[in-house]
């Protein structure tokens, strides 16, 4: 039992806090905007091998534990950085699980991160996968369609409409293009429900890192900003506010942790409930912490200058794709409960 | 990172819980609601003989003693059992006091009684005039002029507020003024008091949640200086020491995975006045998620002070975190599960626990507390606004 990273763990935050340190100043997020994308940067992350590290090494990959990817995504959250990450891992992770993802022709392009993929987190209607994270800009979407997990190749639209979060989202159609069957009926629908909780898990830990990342830009304003004679965070109303968003923010970071602990320990029933509830939790933390630090700011924090306004769209923006998370919430109440109308009194958690 | 539980540490919890299931009876913990105070001496007792209290907590200064992980176990274990255990903590507080700054006469003939369960103890640092400015106490204590060559005496006038379990206590932990004229913090001196000096007296205060606590007087104590723990005027460091103490080891957050599982239970056969079960109804469903959710990151906050004193390290602000977390999340919880209830939601225990629906009442009667004692939550947001996120000072 231990709630530090390992050396090792150290090891791989600090070279990816690094990379995006150097790689992406906020001046890279803006200039993202609106669409959300930056190839650059992308190209950049290539060179550390990131976009295949969800991959094992046997199939050519990274073959990173669920815990660095966590902390990779954890400092993609911290920066804002504008890529499909959390979407490419949790598609490549996804295909990787099935004999024809592993054969399709762009499998190792998509390990190489030559071509990009999105994970469509919500289940296609009449074919078409609705607002899919990273879909304006993602060669290939794995989504579910009907009863068929799918991974199709189709060209990437490279335009989003405008959006609250600039995020890359796109409505893809399913059924043309190059269609790869992954998986049909009960295996597709656990096959899906595995990528949702990977995505879920990923969102969540950039969800995190983001939240932090607030807090800390609040933290330095209300220590910079002096009003009535001293900095504004001299006051307790103020501090009492940024003290509140500590217990959250660390509450989502141990959880996150543990849920991504506990599929790389193998129980992927209990990792999906733990995924879930990290994806609420810091959902709502970087929601609260966000607002909170924009609203510390006064005025400015409204003002398209200052960064905050900047995280404050992502926290909304980055889970809504997967829409109302009261629907989630339900979801999260049928693992722990059992279904509606279930007779069994066991409760989990 | 490794959430993979101690093997040790589940051990001691499997014979934690062998050692509930053998000696808590139904009839303690009905008693201990139906009479608010939380400590059972025949079950206190029994567990005291297991040797608990004496092996103490491993920790700086200590080199033998249990695994703080292990004491976390053992309150969180109590805690779901609904045992009676405040007794415990205190006595475990006190010995741990009196271990690490007592004097030779403390550690032979008190620290005994506390260790075989014989005496427990009450921590009187509250007064009607100062709660959450603990240092302002103004219990005075006045060396008594007049004893040359012998031992001091100190003479002990004030109240202490919220003195819990002071009327099964032997002892009392005394924070005392011993030099007005000095600054707030550098006046005041530590005592640890025997309840059966003439001139104490305490009178029972009944509370909303059903623990009954205490006012008690000091009026004209003679107090020998053998009883004076630390240094005069030293008094805050002693409090140091407790506080260290009290940190996330010896009490339990859980109080919300337990209210989870009574009323996840309850609404699987409670219906609604269309009939429809409460469980399957989707606003109980997903108000119901939302503390699952909390409880899960409270489970986690609460391990880390645990953690970090289990690896020899000294915790600061993680208590802080914990506690103001826990308390708050219990408070939504409490109040969720309440309004879930609708009507029977309003319905009081009429005896023990609450049987099936009375818990409810009783939990949103209870959850305001954890918000207050043990450091408000604003006292928790002020040192962790000062000391985690390097805040100015504020009060």
């Amino acid at each position: 039992m231990d709630l530090e990273l390992t050396t090792d763990e150290k090891t791989v935050r600090d070279a990816f806090a690094r990379f995006f340190a150097d790689r992406c100043p906020v001046s890279v997020v803006r200039d993202a905007e609106p669409l959300g994308h930056a190839p650059a940067l992308w190209a950049r992350l290539r060179e550390t091998g990131a976009p295949g590290m969800a991959v094992p090494d046997k199939h050519g990959g990274g073959g990173a534990t669920a815990l660095d990817l966590v902390l990779l995504m954890q400092e993609a959250g911290r920066v804002l950085a504008p890529l499909p990450l959390a979407e490419h891992l949790a598609a490549t992770r996804t295909l990787a699980r099935t004999p024809s993802g592993l054969a399709a022709p762009w499998f190792a392009s998509l390990v190489d991160g030559d071509t990009v993929a999105a994970a469509a987190p919500r289940p296609a209607r009449d074919g078409v996968a609705r607002l899919v994270p990273g879909g304006a800009v993602a060669d290939v979407v794995v989504a579910l369609d009907d009863d068929q997990l799918v991974a199709v190749r189709s060209d990437a639209p490279m335009e989003a409409p405008p959006n609250h979060a600039s995020a890359p989202l796109a409505d893809r159609d399913l059924r043309t293009g190059e269609r790869v069957v992954l998986a049909d009926g009960a295996e597709a629908a656990a096959l899906f429900a595995r990528m949702v909780a990977d995505w879920q898990l990923l969102t969540a830990a950039a969800l995190g890192g983001l939240a932090a990342r607030a807090l800390e830009i609040g933290v330095e304003y209300t220590l910079e900003r002096r009003q009535f004679d001293r900095p504004i965070a001299a006051f307790q109303a103020v501090q009492q506010g940024l003290a509140d968003l500590v217990g959250p923010i660390d509450g989502v970071t141990f959880l996150t942790a543990r849920a991504a602990w506990t599929q790389d320990e193998g129980d992927q029933a209990e990792s999906e409930r733990l995924a879930s509830m990290a994806f609420l939790a810091s959902a709502e933390v970087a929601r609260d912490a966000t607002y909170a630090a924009l609203h510390y700011h006064g005025g400015y924090g409204v003002t398209l200058e200052y960064d905050i306004q900047l995280f404050f769209r992502r926290a909304r923006g980055w889970p809504l794709v997967l829409g109302d998370p009261e629907d989630e919430y339900l979801r999260l109440a049928d693992r722990l409960f059992g279904p509606v109308g279930a007779a069994g009194t066991e409760v989990a958690g | 990172m490794d959430f993979a539980p101690k093997p040790s540490v589940e051990e001691f919890r499997a014979s934690i819980r062998r050692f509930i299931a053998d000696h808590l009876t139904a009839e303690m913990v009905e008693r201990a609601h139906r009479t608010g105070t939380f400590h059972d001496w025949d079950f206190h007792r029994t567990l005291a003989a297991t040797g608990v209290i004496a092996e103490g907590m491993a920790g700086p200064g200590r080199a033998t003693g249990r695994d703080p992980l292990e004491l976390y176990v053992l309150f969180d274990e109590l805690g779901l059992a609904g045992a009676p255990f405040y007794g415990l903590a205190n006595a475990m507080l006190v010995a741990g006091i009196i271990e690490q700054i007592g004097s030779d006469f403390h550690i032979r003939e008190v620290l005994p009684k506390f260790h075989s369960g014989e005496a427990i103890a009450a921590l009187g640092y509250s007064e009607p005039g100062s709660g959450s400015d603990v240092a302002a106490a103004a219990t005075r204590a006045e060396r008594v002029p007049g004893h040359p060559g012998d031992e001091a005496v100190w003479l002990v006038n004030g109240q202490k507020m919220f003195t819990t379990l002071v009327h099964e206590a032997g002892y009392v932990i005394l924070l005392t003024r011993t030099d007005p004229d000095l600054p707030k913090h550098r006046g005041l001196t530590m005592f640890l008091v025997p309840m059966d000096l003439p001139g104490i007296d305490f009178q029972a205060i009944e509370t909303m949640g059903g623990d009954r606590t205490n006012i008690t007087y000091f009026t004209d104590v003679h107090l020998p200086d053998r009883w004076r723990l630390g240094e005069v005027n030293g008094g805050w460091d002693v409090m140091k020491v407790a506080l260290a103490y009290e940190r996330g080891v010896f009490g339990n957050m859980n109080q919300g995975v337990t209210l989870l599982r009574r009323f996840a239970e309850w609404a699987r056969t409670a219906e609604r006045s269309d009939g429809t079960r409460l469980i399957d109804d989707p606003g109980v469903r997903r108000r119901l998620a939302r503390i699952a959710v909390d409880n899960e990151i409270t489970g986690l906050l609460a391990l880390r002070p645990a953690l970090l004193a289990s690896q020899g390290r000294l915790p600061t602000t993680e208590g802080s975190v914990a506690k103001l977390f826990a308390s708050e999340a219990y408070n939504r919880a409490a109040e969720a599960c309440q309004e879930m209830a609708g009507t029977a939601g309003l319905l009081s225990p009429v005896r023990g626990d609450g049987g099936d629906w009375g818990f409810v009442d009783l939990a949103a009667r209870d959850a305001p507390v954890t918000a207050i004692y043990g450091g408000t939550s604003e006292i928790q947001r002020n040192n962790i606004a000062e000391h985690r996120l390097g805040l100015p000072r504020a009060r």
